[in-house]
């Protein structure tokens, strides 16, 4: 795997880690769209999801969006975005967040919906009123249905966000792209095992994550 | 819509184009994907690939894969058969999995059942065990169906004609009107393949009303967790 | 093309086993397979292609059309990406026509050229082309890279000439394509021929309307946007002269197998030398504010013309 040894052998590069372009560059650049799409799909799905799942209305639709949002072709998003916001951050943020969306707004919902009635029965029964119940009983109950949902549509703006260097200057696409346009394999399949990486390494996080709130609920 | 009366049978090759990559790749995701996941229901090996396998595919940027499986496999960079491959490969990562599951969650009772009958393995697994995994396995398949037809897009990248090629050529032209095209009917697209299945699924299960709730329980889960593995591979 | 490897076994695709290690020369186009057929059936189409760019499609489509129009019959592989991709197809012979530019495809072939005139360019071109790839006629038609800031701010520093950009007092950044960075006539030869230095931003839609909008958005002061860009009269851009010839001439030159006979060629060549800069602009200006598929305007031009009736 010549070109394998190469690609590490560029990682291994100390210069390669350095400047404005540089690995460490682009990995904090790759994981701060990612942690803004996140924070901002949360932000505005998982209200709406919960308060959804907790009156208990509204799931069709919800499901139906989600599963509607999916099939939404990231390329096209971000090309959309992109011509009508310009080069820059916030075009792939708003094409990202939209991908981001359905997963939180999912697990949210159904994260919810699915606390079992008896249990919510008898947290009425014991003089709990409305707000107290979601907030007291289905939230800490719903914890690890919702970190799940956060824990998908990170990753999948994790790779997705390689795709934003299509139309930004931004993240570790952009070692896959520059790789894609001069033929130069390693530095492609260098960009592309960064990207790998990160995405386990974020993904072990969140299953220690969601280990954790299922043993203190 | 300038562009779109123009335009618009280009977008009709392109939808066929789009279509016929979708069906070759369904098509093979199921072929690989079922046969692997009753293989390692026994075989112990097996079932470690599917784990790894299912948990770390999802990581690789699909345009990666689309860049280094030329590489790897020597079929030309810009073919159909090189999206085919690509987009298989994801495919199986999640039927492969989730149609492992639903066999390991068959009602024992019935498994005996049919041995104690005297059917053999072949007639157990056709007759049985796959009619018993089917509702799974039309949920896992309608979440790889949605994902494969917007990643095919992503092939438009490397040359590859697609709807997505309305993203790239709209791009450069500037003109919005062939992007929100190219979004349009890819969604349509996703949305009446996904009706085809369920229903033709319907169809195909007229005993469904009485199987085992725990299997529709782990259908719909499968619709809802799956999203993890195929979305993650969105790239 | 040296990174380029085919590896023997296509081991179990499903289980991503693929055992790579391998040896010798390209990922190449198989003939064969689809997508790059031309040889299949035994059948005498002739495979014309065309990069990922608009107005390469339209002349690969007035090619396909002429010869149509003489009975030949053909198979478009159109928007097949960039020269990294498609030049390979071409020099295998999967690919049998397909429109180019002088000077890139001389810097593709040989880097370290230093031709820049349009003839000189021409000549070393042809002596540079592989085995068994034939370079037809050019054309009086250019279209080539260029430096073009806005009309402001080239009325603020009184810019003409790249040079001119050493009076800018403030910070330039140049946005273009990824790979301009690392190239000969990118920020390095700013630098090194007019003394220029500038900040670079990657900005892959090859002067299309992104880059323009980012010029006119103040996000980058300096762009590289091609000379036959309807973009440039429209949106009022000042292309920057290029004294010390930072990009080669540029023409319009289509690329042939052998299996192009000299009728064929004959058709080529005189569209060729009917096409003209101004004529370039405006099928490529159709394209863009008119929105028309590549066969209307390519149809359309023949007609006009009198080439095909």
């Amino acid at each position: 795997m010549d070109l394998l040894r190469e690609a590490l052998v560029w990682l291994a590069d100390g210069g390669n880690w350095a400047g404005p372009t540089g690995i460490t560059a682009r990995l904090g650049e790759h994981l701060m769209v990612t942690a803004i799409v996140v924070a901002l799909a949360c932000l505005l799905a998982m209200p709406i999801g919960v308060w959804a799942g907790h009156r208990g209305r509204g799931g069709d639709l919800i499901v139906g969006i989600a599963g509607a949002a999916r099939a939404l072709p990231t390329l096209g998003l971000l090309t959309l975005a992109a011509l009508a916001l310009g080069i820059g951050l916030v075009a792939p943020v708003v094409a990202l967040v939209v991908l981001a969306i359905p997963p939180v707004l999912n697990a949210a919902y159904s994260g919810i919906a699915t606390v079992q009635p008896s249990v919510t029965g008898a947290a009425r029964a014991v003089g709990m009123s409305s707000r107290q119940v979601l907030a007291q009983v289905q939230l800490p109950l719903a914890t690890p249905v919702l970190l799940g949902g956060v824990r998908s549509a990170t990753l999948q703006v994790i790779a997705t966000a390689t795709l934003a260097a299509y139309t930004s200057n931004t993240g570790l696409g952009r070692y896959i792209f520059a790789g894609l346009k001069a033929n130069d394999y390693p530095l492609l399949i260098a960009g592309s095992l960064l990207v790998v990486v990160v995405a386990l390494v974020v993904d072990a996080l969140f299953a220690v994550a969601q280990r954790f709130s299922v043993r203190h609920r | 819509m300038k562009w779109l009366s123009q335009n618009w049978p280009m977008v009709i090759d392109l939808t066929l184009d789009h279509l016929w990559m979708t069906v070759q790749i369904t098509v093979l995701t199921v072929l690989f994907a079922v046969p692997l996941a009753r293989l390692s229901m026994t075989n112990r090996w097996l079932r470690a690939v599917a784990v790894v396998f299912t948990n770390s595919l999802y990581a690789v940027p699909s345009l990666a894969l689309f860049m280094m499986v030329p590489v790897l496999v020597g079929v030309p960079l810009r073919s159909t058969t090189n999206v085919v491959i690509v987009l298989t490969l994801y495919g199986v990562a999640v039927i492969w999995r989730s149609t492992l599951d639903a066999f390991d969650t068959l009602p024992p009772r019935i498994l005996d059942a049919s041995d104690a009958m005297g059917v053999t393995r072949w007639r157990r697994f056709w007759s049985v065990e796959l009619p018993l995994a089917s509702p799974v396995l039309v949920s896992a398949l309608r979440v790889v169906l949605a994902s494969t037809i917007s990643l095919i897009t992503v092939g438009a990248v490397i040359g590859v004609p697609s709807l997505g090629l309305l993203f790239t050529d709209g791009f450069q032209r500037g003109i919005t009107a062939e992007v929100i095209t190219g979004i349009v009917v890819v969604v349509a697209l996703g949305w009446l393949l996904d009706r085809l299945v369920a229903v033709a699924g319907a169809a195909a299960m007229p005993w469904r009303a009485t199987t085992p709730r725990r299997s529709r329980r782990l259908a719909r889960r499968v619709q809802a967790q799956s999203l993890r593995g195929t979305d993650g591979s969105a790239a | 093309m040296k990174q380029r490897m085919t590896f023997g076994a296509v081991a179990a695709v499903a289980t991503l086993t693929l055992a790579a290690c391998g040896s010798s020369d390209t990922i190449d186009a198989d003939p064969s397979a689809d997508n790059t057929a031309g040889t299949g059936g035994g059948s005498e189409e002739l495979v014309i292609g065309s990069q990922d760019y608009y107005s390469s499609e339209i002349i690969a489509e007035i090619y396909a059309q002429a010869l149509e129009a003489e009975d030949y019959s053909v198979q478009r592989e159109y928007r097949i990406g960039q020269r990294e991709i498609y030049v390979g197809e071409i020099e295998d012979g999967s690919i049998d026509l397909f429109p180019e530019y002088t000077g890139p495809l001389l810097q593709f072939w040989e880097p370290d050229t230093e031709a820049r005139l349009m003839d000189d360019v021409y000549d070393a071109l042809v002596t540079a082309a592989p085995q068994g790839v034939s370079i037809l006629d050019q054309s009086p038609a250019t279209d080539q890279d260029s430096y073009v800031v806005t009309q402001e701010f080239a009325d603020e520093y009184d810019l003409t000439t790249i040079a001119d950009l050493a009076n800018v007092t403030q910070d330039i950044t140049l946005g273009a394509n990824s790979e301009l960075e690392s190239r000969p006539n990118g920020p390095d030869g700013l630098k090194e021929y007019y003394g220029v230095d500038v900040g670079f931003t990657p900005i892959e839609d090859g002067g299309g309307p992104l880059t323009v909008k980012a010029l006119q958005d103040g996000d980058i002061q300096l762009a590289v946007i091609y000379t036959a860009d309807p973009s440039i009269d429209t949106n009022n851009l000042v292309t920057l002269e290029d004294p010390e010839g930072l990009f080669l001439a540029s023409h319009v030159v289509p690329v042939a197998s052998e299996r192009v006979d000299a009728d064929a060629q004959a058709i080529i060549n005189s569209i060729s030398a009917a096409m003209t800069p101004e004529i370039l602009r405006e099928l490529n200006a159709r394209s863009v504010t008119d929105q028309s598929p590549a066969a209307t305007i390519a149809a359309d031009w023949l007609a006009d013309t009198g080439m095909v009736s």
